[in-house]
Protein backbone atom coordinates (compact mmCIF):
# COMPACT_ATOMS: atom_id res chain seq x y z
CA UNK A 1 0.00 0.00 0.00
CA UNK A 2 1.30 3.46 -0.87
CA UNK A 3 1.54 5.53 2.25
CA UNK A 4 0.03 8.75 0.97
CA UNK A 5 -0.73 11.16 3.80
CA UNK A 6 -4.49 10.58 3.44
CA UNK A 7 -4.13 6.80 3.78
CA UNK A 8 -1.75 7.15 6.70
CA UNK A 9 -4.23 9.38 8.46
CA UNK A 10 -7.32 7.20 8.01
CA UNK A 11 -5.70 3.78 8.28
CA UNK A 12 -3.34 2.24 10.78
CA UNK A 13 0.13 1.07 9.74
CA UNK A 14 0.26 -2.61 8.76
CA UNK A 15 2.17 -3.66 11.87
CA UNK A 16 -0.48 -2.19 14.14
CA UNK A 17 -3.20 -3.90 12.13
CA UNK A 18 -1.44 -7.26 12.45
CA UNK A 19 -0.87 -6.71 16.15
CA UNK A 20 -4.53 -5.87 16.81
CA UNK A 21 -5.72 -8.91 14.83
CA UNK A 22 -3.24 -11.17 16.63
CA UNK A 23 -4.24 -9.91 20.08
CA UNK A 24 -7.97 -10.19 19.28
CA UNK A 25 -7.65 -13.70 17.86
CA UNK A 26 -5.30 -14.78 20.67
CA UNK A 27 -7.62 -13.47 23.37
CA UNK A 28 -10.70 -15.16 21.93
CA UNK A 29 -8.81 -18.36 21.16
CA UNK A 30 -7.36 -18.61 24.65
CA UNK A 31 -10.57 -17.71 26.45
CA UNK A 32 -13.15 -19.49 24.30
CA UNK A 33 -11.67 -22.08 21.94
CA UNK A 34 -9.18 -23.73 24.29
CA UNK A 35 -11.77 -24.41 27.04
CA UNK A 36 -14.21 -25.70 24.43
CA UNK A 37 -11.63 -28.09 23.00
CA UNK A 38 -10.75 -29.20 26.52
CA UNK A 39 -14.34 -30.41 27.07
CA UNK A 40 -14.01 -32.81 24.15
CA UNK A 41 -10.47 -33.77 25.16
CA UNK A 42 -11.64 -34.76 28.63
CA UNK A 43 -14.82 -36.42 27.34
CA UNK A 44 -12.82 -38.84 25.18
CA UNK A 45 -9.87 -39.18 27.56
CA UNK A 46 -10.72 -42.82 28.34
CA UNK A 47 -11.74 -43.69 24.81
CA UNK A 48 -14.95 -43.82 22.84
CA UNK A 49 -16.38 -46.74 24.83
CA UNK A 50 -16.17 -44.82 28.14
CA UNK A 51 -17.81 -41.85 26.42
CA UNK A 52 -20.62 -44.06 25.14
CA UNK A 53 -21.06 -45.59 28.56
CA UNK A 54 -21.38 -42.16 30.22
CA UNK A 55 -23.95 -40.79 27.80
CA UNK A 56 -26.08 -43.94 27.69
CA UNK A 57 -26.21 -44.33 31.46
CA UNK A 58 -29.88 -44.51 32.63
CA UNK A 59 -29.45 -41.44 34.83
CA UNK A 60 -28.03 -39.51 31.85
CA UNK A 61 -30.88 -40.61 29.60
CA UNK A 62 -33.50 -39.59 32.13
CA UNK A 63 -31.73 -36.21 32.42
CA UNK A 64 -31.97 -35.84 28.62
CA UNK A 65 -35.70 -36.64 28.77
CA UNK A 66 -36.37 -34.16 31.57
CA UNK A 67 -34.35 -31.42 29.82
CA UNK A 68 -36.36 -31.84 26.61
CA UNK A 69 -39.66 -32.09 28.49
CA UNK A 70 -39.06 -28.89 30.48
CA UNK A 71 -38.07 -27.03 27.29
CA UNK A 72 -41.07 -28.47 25.42
CA UNK A 73 -43.40 -26.90 27.98
CA UNK A 74 -41.57 -23.63 28.72
CA UNK A 75 -40.77 -22.62 25.13
CA UNK A 76 -44.35 -22.79 23.70
CA UNK A 77 -45.60 -20.80 26.71
CA UNK A 78 -43.07 -18.08 25.97
CA UNK A 79 -43.84 -18.16 22.23
CA UNK A 80 -47.53 -17.41 22.86
CA UNK A 81 -46.56 -14.66 25.28
CA UNK A 82 -43.94 -13.22 22.92
CA UNK A 83 -46.37 -12.98 20.01
CA UNK A 84 -49.13 -11.47 22.16
CA UNK A 85 -46.75 -8.95 23.74
CA UNK A 86 -45.30 -7.97 20.35
CA UNK A 87 -48.78 -7.41 18.90
CA UNK A 88 -49.81 -5.23 21.85
CA UNK A 89 -46.55 -3.28 22.12
CA UNK A 90 -45.47 -2.91 18.48
CA UNK A 91 -48.91 -2.21 17.00
CA UNK A 92 -50.43 0.13 19.60
CA UNK A 93 -49.36 3.18 21.59
CA UNK A 94 -50.38 3.35 25.22
CA UNK A 95 -49.13 4.97 28.43
CA UNK A 96 -46.58 2.95 30.39
CA UNK A 97 -45.15 1.35 27.28
CA UNK A 98 -41.50 1.77 28.22
CA UNK A 99 -42.20 0.56 31.77
CA UNK A 100 -43.74 -2.59 30.31
CA UNK A 101 -40.65 -3.11 28.11
CA UNK A 102 -38.41 -2.80 31.17
CA UNK A 103 -40.54 -5.29 33.13
CA UNK A 104 -40.28 -7.81 30.27
CA UNK A 105 -36.47 -7.51 30.49
CA UNK A 106 -36.49 -8.10 34.26
CA UNK A 107 -35.73 -11.85 34.17
CA UNK A 108 -32.50 -11.10 32.29
CA UNK A 109 -31.34 -8.78 35.06
CA UNK A 110 -32.11 -11.13 37.94
CA UNK A 111 -29.53 -13.67 39.12
CA UNK A 112 -30.55 -17.24 38.15
CA UNK A 113 -30.26 -18.23 41.81
CA UNK A 114 -32.85 -15.59 42.75
CA UNK A 115 -35.04 -16.72 39.82
CA UNK A 116 -35.19 -20.19 41.34
CA UNK A 117 -35.42 -18.94 44.90
CA UNK A 118 -38.62 -16.92 44.41
CA UNK A 119 -40.46 -20.11 43.47
CA UNK A 120 -39.16 -21.82 46.61
CA UNK A 121 -40.44 -18.86 48.66
CA UNK A 122 -43.80 -19.19 46.93
CA UNK A 123 -44.32 -22.95 46.66
CA UNK A 124 -41.78 -24.45 49.11
CA UNK A 125 -42.63 -26.12 52.43
CA UNK A 126 -42.27 -22.81 54.30
CA UNK A 127 -43.52 -20.86 51.30
CA UNK A 128 -46.54 -18.59 51.00
CA UNK A 129 -48.84 -21.18 49.44
CA UNK A 130 -46.61 -24.24 49.96
CA UNK A 131 -48.54 -25.57 53.00
CA UNK A 132 -51.84 -25.35 51.09
CA UNK A 133 -50.34 -27.17 48.11
CA UNK A 134 -48.87 -29.99 50.17
CA UNK A 135 -52.21 -30.38 52.00
CA UNK A 136 -53.75 -31.04 48.58
CA UNK A 137 -50.94 -33.37 47.51
CA UNK A 138 -49.52 -31.02 44.88
CA UNK A 139 -45.75 -30.99 44.60
CA UNK A 140 -44.13 -28.03 42.81
CA UNK A 141 -40.68 -27.67 44.34
CA UNK A 142 -38.30 -30.62 43.86
CA UNK A 143 -40.62 -31.75 41.03
CA UNK A 144 -41.34 -31.08 37.34
CA UNK A 145 -43.65 -28.03 37.82
CA UNK A 146 -40.91 -26.17 39.72
CA UNK A 147 -38.33 -26.95 37.03
CA UNK A 148 -40.73 -25.79 34.30
CA UNK A 149 -41.57 -22.57 36.19
CA UNK A 150 -37.90 -21.70 36.78
CA UNK A 151 -37.09 -22.45 33.13
CA UNK A 152 -40.03 -20.35 31.91
CA UNK A 153 -38.89 -17.45 34.13
CA UNK A 154 -35.31 -17.33 32.83
CA UNK A 155 -36.34 -17.70 29.16
CA UNK A 156 -39.33 -15.34 29.48
CA UNK A 157 -38.07 -12.34 27.42
CA UNK A 158 -36.34 -14.07 24.48
CA UNK A 159 -39.18 -14.36 21.94
CA UNK A 160 -40.77 -11.02 22.86
CA UNK A 161 -37.44 -9.17 22.59
CA UNK A 162 -36.89 -10.50 19.07
CA UNK A 163 -40.41 -9.76 17.81
CA UNK A 164 -41.07 -6.28 19.27
CA UNK A 165 -38.29 -4.40 17.41
CA UNK A 166 -38.90 -6.45 14.26
CA UNK A 167 -42.64 -5.69 14.14
CA UNK A 168 -42.00 -2.04 14.97
CA UNK A 169 -39.58 -1.77 12.05
CA UNK A 170 -41.98 -3.49 9.66
CA UNK A 171 -44.87 -1.13 10.45
CA UNK A 172 -48.60 -1.86 10.43
CA UNK A 173 -49.63 -0.72 6.92
CA UNK A 174 -50.12 -4.22 5.51
CA UNK A 175 -52.18 -5.36 8.48
CA UNK A 176 -54.30 -2.21 8.26
CA UNK A 177 -54.90 -2.84 4.56
CA UNK A 178 -56.03 -6.39 5.31
CA UNK A 179 -58.48 -5.18 7.96
CA UNK A 180 -59.85 -2.48 5.66
CA UNK A 181 -60.34 -5.12 2.95
CA UNK A 182 -62.49 -7.07 5.38
CA UNK A 183 -60.17 -9.68 6.89
CA UNK A 184 -60.78 -10.67 10.51
CA UNK A 185 -58.15 -10.14 13.16
CA UNK A 186 -57.12 -13.81 13.15
CA UNK A 187 -56.98 -13.96 9.35
CA UNK A 188 -54.80 -10.85 9.35
CA UNK A 189 -52.45 -12.33 11.92
CA UNK A 190 -52.16 -15.74 10.24
CA UNK A 191 -51.97 -14.58 6.61
CA UNK A 192 -50.21 -11.21 6.86
CA UNK A 193 -48.29 -10.86 10.12
CA UNK A 194 -47.07 -14.42 10.67
CA UNK A 195 -45.41 -14.79 7.24
CA UNK A 196 -43.64 -11.46 7.82
CA UNK A 197 -42.29 -12.33 11.26
CA UNK A 198 -41.69 -16.07 10.88
CA UNK A 199 -37.87 -15.88 10.67
CA UNK A 200 -37.64 -13.44 13.56
CA UNK A 201 -39.95 -15.68 15.55
CA UNK A 202 -37.81 -18.72 14.76
CA UNK A 203 -34.69 -16.81 15.86
CA UNK A 204 -36.32 -16.05 19.20
CA UNK A 205 -37.42 -19.68 19.56
CA UNK A 206 -33.85 -20.92 18.99
CA UNK A 207 -32.49 -18.51 21.63
CA UNK A 208 -35.25 -19.49 24.03
CA UNK A 209 -34.80 -23.24 23.52
CA UNK A 210 -31.01 -23.12 23.86
CA UNK A 211 -31.25 -21.23 27.13
CA UNK A 212 -34.07 -23.47 28.40
CA UNK A 213 -31.99 -26.60 27.86
CA UNK A 214 -28.83 -25.11 29.34
CA UNK A 215 -30.23 -23.35 32.42
CA UNK A 216 -28.36 -24.33 35.55
CA UNK A 217 -28.63 -21.93 38.51
CA UNK A 218 -32.40 -21.41 38.61
CA UNK A 219 -33.21 -25.07 38.00
CA UNK A 220 -30.60 -26.13 40.54
CA UNK A 221 -32.45 -24.26 43.31
CA UNK A 222 -35.86 -25.83 42.63
CA UNK A 223 -34.86 -29.33 41.50
CA UNK A 224 -33.61 -31.00 44.66
CA UNK A 225 -31.18 -33.03 42.51
CA UNK A 226 -33.09 -36.31 42.70
CA UNK A 227 -31.15 -38.63 40.43
CA UNK A 228 -33.22 -40.08 37.62
CA UNK A 229 -36.23 -37.94 38.65
CA UNK A 230 -35.53 -34.20 38.84
CA UNK A 231 -32.13 -34.05 37.18
CA UNK A 232 -31.68 -32.04 34.00
CA UNK A 233 -28.56 -32.38 31.82
CA UNK A 234 -26.64 -29.42 33.32
CA UNK A 235 -27.47 -30.67 36.85
CA UNK A 236 -26.35 -34.16 35.91
CA UNK A 237 -22.99 -32.71 34.81
CA UNK A 238 -22.56 -31.10 38.23
CA UNK A 239 -23.48 -34.28 40.13
CA UNK A 240 -21.01 -36.39 38.15
CA UNK A 241 -18.30 -33.77 38.70
CA UNK A 242 -18.92 -33.62 42.44
CA UNK A 243 -18.72 -37.43 42.57
CA UNK A 244 -15.27 -37.24 40.91
CA UNK A 245 -16.55 -38.97 37.77
CA UNK A 246 -14.73 -36.38 35.67
CA UNK A 247 -14.67 -38.19 32.35
CA UNK A 248 -18.43 -38.88 32.55
CA UNK A 249 -19.10 -35.26 33.56
CA UNK A 250 -17.23 -33.98 30.51
CA UNK A 251 -18.90 -36.55 28.25
CA UNK A 252 -22.36 -35.28 29.23
CA UNK A 253 -21.08 -31.67 29.05
CA UNK A 254 -19.90 -32.30 25.48
CA UNK A 255 -23.51 -33.13 24.51
CA UNK A 256 -24.50 -29.69 25.78
CA UNK A 257 -21.64 -28.11 23.81
CA UNK A 258 -22.89 -29.77 20.62
CA UNK A 259 -26.40 -28.48 21.37
CA UNK A 260 -25.04 -24.95 21.95
CA UNK A 261 -22.98 -25.00 18.74
CA UNK A 262 -26.02 -26.23 16.78
CA UNK A 263 -28.06 -23.34 18.17
CA UNK A 264 -25.33 -20.90 17.09
CA UNK A 265 -25.29 -22.25 13.53
CA UNK A 266 -29.10 -22.10 13.41
CA UNK A 267 -29.01 -18.50 14.66
CA UNK A 268 -26.56 -17.43 11.95
CA UNK A 269 -28.59 -19.09 9.18
CA UNK A 270 -31.85 -17.59 10.45
CA UNK A 271 -30.31 -14.14 11.03
CA UNK A 272 -29.54 -13.97 7.30
CA UNK A 273 -33.20 -14.75 6.51
CA UNK A 274 -34.36 -12.07 8.95
CA UNK A 275 -32.16 -9.51 7.21
CA UNK A 276 -33.44 -10.60 3.82
CA UNK A 277 -37.09 -10.37 4.82
CA UNK B 1 -54.45 6.33 22.72
CA UNK B 2 -54.71 3.77 19.96
CA UNK B 3 -52.72 4.58 16.89
CA UNK B 4 -54.11 2.01 14.51
CA UNK B 5 -57.36 0.48 13.38
CA UNK B 6 -56.11 -3.01 14.18
CA UNK B 7 -58.09 -5.28 16.50
CA UNK B 8 -56.85 -7.40 19.37
CA UNK B 9 -55.36 -4.78 21.70
CA UNK B 10 -57.50 -5.82 24.67
CA UNK B 11 -56.85 -9.52 24.22
CA UNK B 12 -53.10 -9.34 23.64
CA UNK B 13 -52.46 -6.67 26.28
CA UNK B 14 -54.61 -8.54 28.80
CA UNK B 15 -52.75 -11.77 28.18
CA UNK B 16 -49.35 -10.02 28.29
CA UNK B 17 -50.08 -8.46 31.68
CA UNK B 18 -51.57 -11.68 33.09
CA UNK B 19 -48.66 -13.86 31.99
CA UNK B 20 -46.08 -11.26 33.09
CA UNK B 21 -47.70 -11.16 36.51
CA UNK B 22 -47.93 -14.94 36.97
CA UNK B 23 -44.44 -15.82 35.77
CA UNK B 24 -42.38 -12.79 36.80
CA UNK B 25 -44.04 -10.13 38.95
CA UNK B 26 -45.86 -12.22 41.57
CA UNK B 27 -42.87 -14.53 42.18
CA UNK B 28 -40.54 -11.52 42.52
CA UNK B 29 -43.05 -9.78 44.78
CA UNK B 30 -42.92 -12.83 47.07
CA UNK B 31 -39.35 -11.89 47.84
CA UNK B 32 -40.43 -8.44 48.98
CA UNK B 33 -43.36 -9.89 50.97
CA UNK B 34 -41.00 -12.32 52.70
CA UNK B 35 -38.66 -9.46 53.56
CA UNK B 36 -41.54 -7.74 55.33
CA UNK B 37 -41.50 -10.59 57.89
CA UNK B 38 -38.14 -9.33 59.07
CA UNK B 39 -37.55 -6.27 61.21
CA UNK B 40 -35.31 -3.61 59.72
CA UNK B 41 -32.64 -4.43 62.29
CA UNK B 42 -32.69 -8.16 61.46
CA UNK B 43 -32.56 -7.38 57.77
CA UNK B 44 -29.55 -5.10 58.22
CA UNK B 45 -27.78 -7.68 60.37
CA UNK B 46 -28.36 -10.51 57.88
CA UNK B 47 -27.36 -8.39 54.90
CA UNK B 48 -24.18 -7.08 56.52
CA UNK B 49 -22.85 -10.17 58.32
CA UNK B 50 -19.11 -10.74 57.96
CA UNK B 51 -19.70 -13.57 55.50
CA UNK B 52 -22.17 -11.49 53.47
CA UNK B 53 -19.80 -8.51 53.26
CA UNK B 54 -16.96 -10.78 52.17
CA UNK B 55 -19.21 -12.27 49.46
CA UNK B 56 -20.11 -8.79 48.15
CA UNK B 57 -16.41 -7.94 47.96
CA UNK B 58 -15.66 -11.07 45.94
CA UNK B 59 -18.73 -10.72 43.71
CA UNK B 60 -18.55 -7.01 42.93
CA UNK B 61 -14.74 -6.87 42.87
CA UNK B 62 -14.26 -9.68 40.39
CA UNK B 63 -17.25 -8.51 38.31
CA UNK B 64 -15.72 -5.04 38.06
CA UNK B 65 -12.29 -6.36 37.07
CA UNK B 66 -13.82 -8.71 34.48
CA UNK B 67 -16.00 -5.99 32.95
CA UNK B 68 -13.00 -3.63 32.67
CA UNK B 69 -10.87 -6.33 31.02
CA UNK B 70 -13.71 -6.94 28.57
CA UNK B 71 -13.96 -3.22 27.78
CA UNK B 72 -10.33 -3.23 26.64
CA UNK B 73 -10.21 -6.55 24.81
CA UNK B 74 -13.84 -6.51 23.68
CA UNK B 75 -13.35 -3.14 21.97
CA UNK B 76 -10.14 -4.41 20.37
CA UNK B 77 -11.94 -7.50 19.06
CA UNK B 78 -14.85 -5.39 17.77
CA UNK B 79 -12.39 -3.03 16.05
CA UNK B 80 -10.56 -5.93 14.36
CA UNK B 81 -13.85 -7.46 13.21
CA UNK B 82 -15.25 -4.22 11.76
CA UNK B 83 -12.18 -2.50 10.36
CA UNK B 84 -9.86 -5.27 9.15
CA UNK B 85 -10.24 -8.02 6.61
CA UNK B 86 -8.28 -11.16 7.46
CA UNK B 87 -8.65 -14.90 6.96
CA UNK B 88 -10.89 -16.43 9.62
CA UNK B 89 -12.71 -13.17 10.36
CA UNK B 90 -16.14 -14.78 9.99
CA UNK B 91 -15.14 -17.62 12.29
CA UNK B 92 -13.83 -15.19 14.90
CA UNK B 93 -17.12 -13.31 14.64
CA UNK B 94 -19.09 -16.53 15.19
CA UNK B 95 -16.96 -17.62 18.15
CA UNK B 96 -17.81 -14.43 20.07
CA UNK B 97 -21.33 -15.77 20.72
CA UNK B 98 -20.16 -19.07 22.21
CA UNK B 99 -19.96 -17.87 25.85
CA UNK B 100 -23.53 -16.66 25.51
CA UNK B 101 -24.77 -19.91 23.95
CA UNK B 102 -22.93 -22.31 26.24
CA UNK B 103 -24.76 -23.53 29.37
CA UNK B 104 -23.06 -21.87 32.32
CA UNK B 105 -22.30 -25.17 34.06
CA UNK B 106 -20.39 -26.31 30.97
CA UNK B 107 -18.44 -23.03 30.85
CA UNK B 108 -17.48 -23.45 34.48
CA UNK B 109 -16.40 -27.03 34.00
CA UNK B 110 -14.39 -26.21 30.86
CA UNK B 111 -12.57 -23.25 32.43
CA UNK B 112 -11.75 -25.27 35.55
CA UNK B 113 -10.33 -28.03 33.37
CA UNK B 114 -7.99 -25.75 31.40
CA UNK B 115 -6.91 -23.59 34.36
CA UNK B 116 -6.22 -26.45 36.80
CA UNK B 117 -2.48 -26.92 37.54
CA UNK B 118 -2.47 -29.89 35.14
CA UNK B 119 -4.74 -28.22 32.58
CA UNK B 120 -3.82 -26.94 29.11
CA UNK B 121 -3.33 -23.34 30.32
CA UNK B 122 -2.85 -23.93 34.05
CA UNK B 123 0.36 -25.91 33.51
CA UNK B 124 2.00 -22.77 32.10
CA UNK B 125 0.75 -20.62 34.97
CA UNK B 126 1.90 -23.05 37.69
CA UNK B 127 5.69 -22.43 37.21
CA UNK B 128 5.00 -18.68 37.35
CA UNK B 129 3.39 -19.14 40.75
CA UNK B 130 -0.04 -18.12 39.44
CA UNK B 131 -2.96 -20.07 40.85
CA UNK B 132 -6.24 -19.58 39.01
CA UNK B 133 -8.40 -22.40 40.33
CA UNK B 134 -10.01 -21.80 43.75
CA UNK B 135 -8.86 -18.16 43.79
CA UNK B 136 -10.49 -14.77 43.06
CA UNK B 137 -8.40 -14.70 39.85
CA UNK B 138 -10.27 -17.79 38.60
CA UNK B 139 -13.61 -16.15 39.38
CA UNK B 140 -12.58 -13.03 37.43
CA UNK B 141 -11.42 -15.16 34.47
CA UNK B 142 -14.76 -17.01 34.39
CA UNK B 143 -16.57 -13.67 34.41
CA UNK B 144 -14.38 -12.36 31.56
CA UNK B 145 -15.49 -15.40 29.54
CA UNK B 146 -19.16 -14.77 30.34
CA UNK B 147 -19.04 -11.02 29.68
CA UNK B 148 -17.08 -10.93 26.40
CA UNK B 149 -20.06 -11.09 23.98
CA UNK B 150 -21.87 -8.25 25.76
CA UNK B 151 -19.10 -5.70 25.10
CA UNK B 152 -18.26 -6.87 21.57
CA UNK B 153 -21.89 -7.01 20.45
CA UNK B 154 -22.70 -3.51 21.78
CA UNK B 155 -19.58 -1.79 20.41
CA UNK B 156 -19.49 -3.60 17.03
CA UNK B 157 -22.65 -2.06 15.46
CA UNK B 158 -21.62 1.45 16.53
CA UNK B 159 -18.20 1.05 14.89
CA UNK B 160 -19.93 -0.26 11.76
CA UNK B 161 -22.12 2.82 11.52
CA UNK B 162 -19.29 5.27 12.11
CA UNK B 163 -19.04 7.26 8.86
CA UNK B 164 -15.57 7.05 7.28
CA UNK B 165 -16.10 10.62 6.02
CA UNK B 166 -15.82 11.93 9.58
CA UNK B 167 -12.37 10.38 9.92
CA UNK B 168 -11.39 11.68 6.49
CA UNK B 169 -12.42 15.19 7.48
CA UNK B 170 -10.34 14.88 10.64
CA UNK B 171 -7.38 13.76 8.53
CA UNK B 172 -7.85 16.53 5.97
CA UNK B 173 -7.98 19.06 8.79
CA UNK B 174 -4.54 17.84 9.81
CA UNK B 175 -5.25 15.35 12.61
CA UNK B 176 -2.87 12.44 13.01
CA UNK B 177 -4.36 8.94 13.19
CA UNK B 178 -3.83 8.95 16.94
CA UNK B 179 -5.64 12.28 17.34
CA UNK B 180 -8.53 11.01 15.22
CA UNK B 181 -8.75 7.91 17.40
CA UNK B 182 -8.74 9.82 20.68
CA UNK B 183 -10.84 12.83 19.63
CA UNK B 184 -13.28 11.34 17.10
CA UNK B 185 -13.60 7.56 17.34
CA UNK B 186 -13.39 6.99 21.09
CA UNK B 187 -15.98 9.68 21.95
CA UNK B 188 -18.33 8.17 19.35
CA UNK B 189 -18.18 4.67 20.86
CA UNK B 190 -18.18 5.77 24.51
CA UNK B 191 -21.97 5.41 25.11
CA UNK B 192 -21.92 1.92 23.57
CA UNK B 193 -18.85 0.98 25.55
CA UNK B 194 -20.48 2.10 28.80
CA UNK B 195 -23.62 0.11 27.91
CA UNK B 196 -21.50 -2.95 27.17
CA UNK B 197 -19.66 -2.48 30.46
CA UNK B 198 -22.95 -2.23 32.37
CA UNK B 199 -24.39 -5.31 30.62
CA UNK B 200 -21.26 -7.38 31.32
CA UNK B 201 -21.12 -6.19 34.94
CA UNK B 202 -24.84 -6.83 35.53
CA UNK B 203 -24.53 -10.34 34.11
CA UNK B 204 -21.39 -11.02 36.16
CA UNK B 205 -22.79 -10.11 39.58
CA UNK B 206 -25.66 -12.59 39.23
CA UNK B 207 -23.57 -15.30 37.59
CA UNK B 208 -23.60 -18.67 39.32
CA UNK B 209 -22.95 -21.70 37.10
CA UNK B 210 -19.67 -20.72 35.51
CA UNK B 211 -18.20 -19.53 38.82
CA UNK B 212 -19.03 -22.28 41.33
CA UNK B 213 -16.79 -24.89 39.75
CA UNK B 214 -13.69 -22.70 39.58
CA UNK B 215 -14.10 -20.73 42.81
CA UNK B 216 -13.71 -23.57 45.28
CA UNK B 217 -16.30 -21.77 47.43
CA UNK B 218 -14.10 -21.00 50.43
CA UNK B 219 -15.97 -18.90 53.01
CA UNK B 220 -14.81 -15.27 53.19
CA UNK B 221 -12.36 -15.83 50.31
CA UNK B 222 -13.99 -17.11 47.14
CA UNK B 223 -17.65 -17.35 48.09
CA UNK B 224 -19.80 -15.29 45.71
CA UNK B 225 -23.15 -13.88 46.88
CA UNK B 226 -25.36 -16.10 44.65
CA UNK B 227 -23.62 -19.15 46.14
CA UNK B 228 -24.12 -17.85 49.68
CA UNK B 229 -27.84 -17.47 48.88
CA UNK B 230 -27.86 -21.06 47.64
CA UNK B 231 -26.15 -22.26 50.84
CA UNK B 232 -28.66 -20.39 53.02
CA UNK B 233 -31.55 -21.96 51.06
CA UNK B 234 -30.10 -25.44 51.48
CA UNK B 235 -29.94 -24.81 55.24
CA UNK B 236 -33.60 -23.67 55.09
CA UNK B 237 -32.40 -20.27 56.36
CA UNK B 238 -34.96 -18.42 54.25
CA UNK B 239 -34.55 -15.14 56.17
CA UNK B 240 -30.82 -15.09 55.48
CA UNK B 241 -31.31 -15.95 51.81
CA UNK B 242 -34.04 -13.31 51.43
CA UNK B 243 -31.92 -10.52 52.89
CA UNK B 244 -29.05 -11.28 50.50
CA UNK B 245 -31.38 -11.67 47.54
CA UNK B 246 -32.93 -8.28 48.28
CA UNK B 247 -29.49 -6.63 48.16
CA UNK B 248 -28.76 -8.34 44.82
CA UNK B 249 -32.18 -7.43 43.45
CA UNK B 250 -31.76 -3.74 44.30
CA UNK B 251 -28.37 -3.66 42.57
CA UNK B 252 -29.83 -5.49 39.53
CA UNK B 253 -32.68 -2.95 39.27
CA UNK B 254 -30.20 -0.10 39.45
CA UNK B 255 -28.11 -1.71 36.70
CA UNK B 256 -31.19 -2.23 34.51
CA UNK B 257 -32.18 1.42 34.89
CA UNK B 258 -28.60 2.50 34.16
CA UNK B 259 -28.51 0.33 31.02
CA UNK B 260 -31.80 1.72 29.74
CA UNK B 261 -30.63 5.27 30.52
CA UNK B 262 -27.34 4.70 28.69
CA UNK B 263 -29.22 3.28 25.72
CA UNK B 264 -31.42 6.38 25.52
CA UNK B 265 -28.32 8.60 25.76
CA UNK B 266 -26.60 6.66 22.99
CA UNK B 267 -29.68 6.98 20.72
CA UNK B 268 -29.84 10.73 21.34
CA UNK B 269 -26.14 11.04 20.54
CA UNK B 270 -26.60 9.03 17.36
CA UNK B 271 -29.55 11.26 16.44
CA UNK B 272 -27.42 14.39 16.71
CA UNK B 273 -24.48 12.96 14.77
Amino acid sequence: MIATPAVAATHEPAWIRRLVIAVAAGFVGLFVLVPLAAVFGEAFRNGVAAFGHAVSDPAALSAVRLTFLAAAIAVPLNIVFGVAAAWAIARFHFPGRSLLLTLIDLPLAVSPVIAGMVFVLLFGKQGLIGPWLSAHGIKVIFALPGIVLATTFVTFPFVARELIPLMEAQGAEEEEAAIVLGASGWQTFLRVTLPKIKWGLLYGVVLCTARAMGEFGAVSVVSGHIRGRTNTLPLHVEILYNEYEYQAAFAVASLLVVLALASLVARRVIARRVEAS
Amino acid sequence: MRRSALPGFGLTMGYTLLYLSVIVLIPLATLVVKTADLSLGDLWELATSRRALASYRVTFGSSLVAALVNCVFGTLVAWALVRYRFPGRNILDAIIDIPFALPTAVSGLALTAVLAPTGWIGRFLEPLGIKAVFTPLGIALALVFIGLPFVVRTVQPVLEELEPEVEEVAAVLGATRWQTLVRVIIPAVTPALLTGFALAFARAIGEYGSVVFISGNKQLETEITPLLIMTRLEQFDYAGATALALVMLVVSFAMLLAINGLGAWARRRAGHA
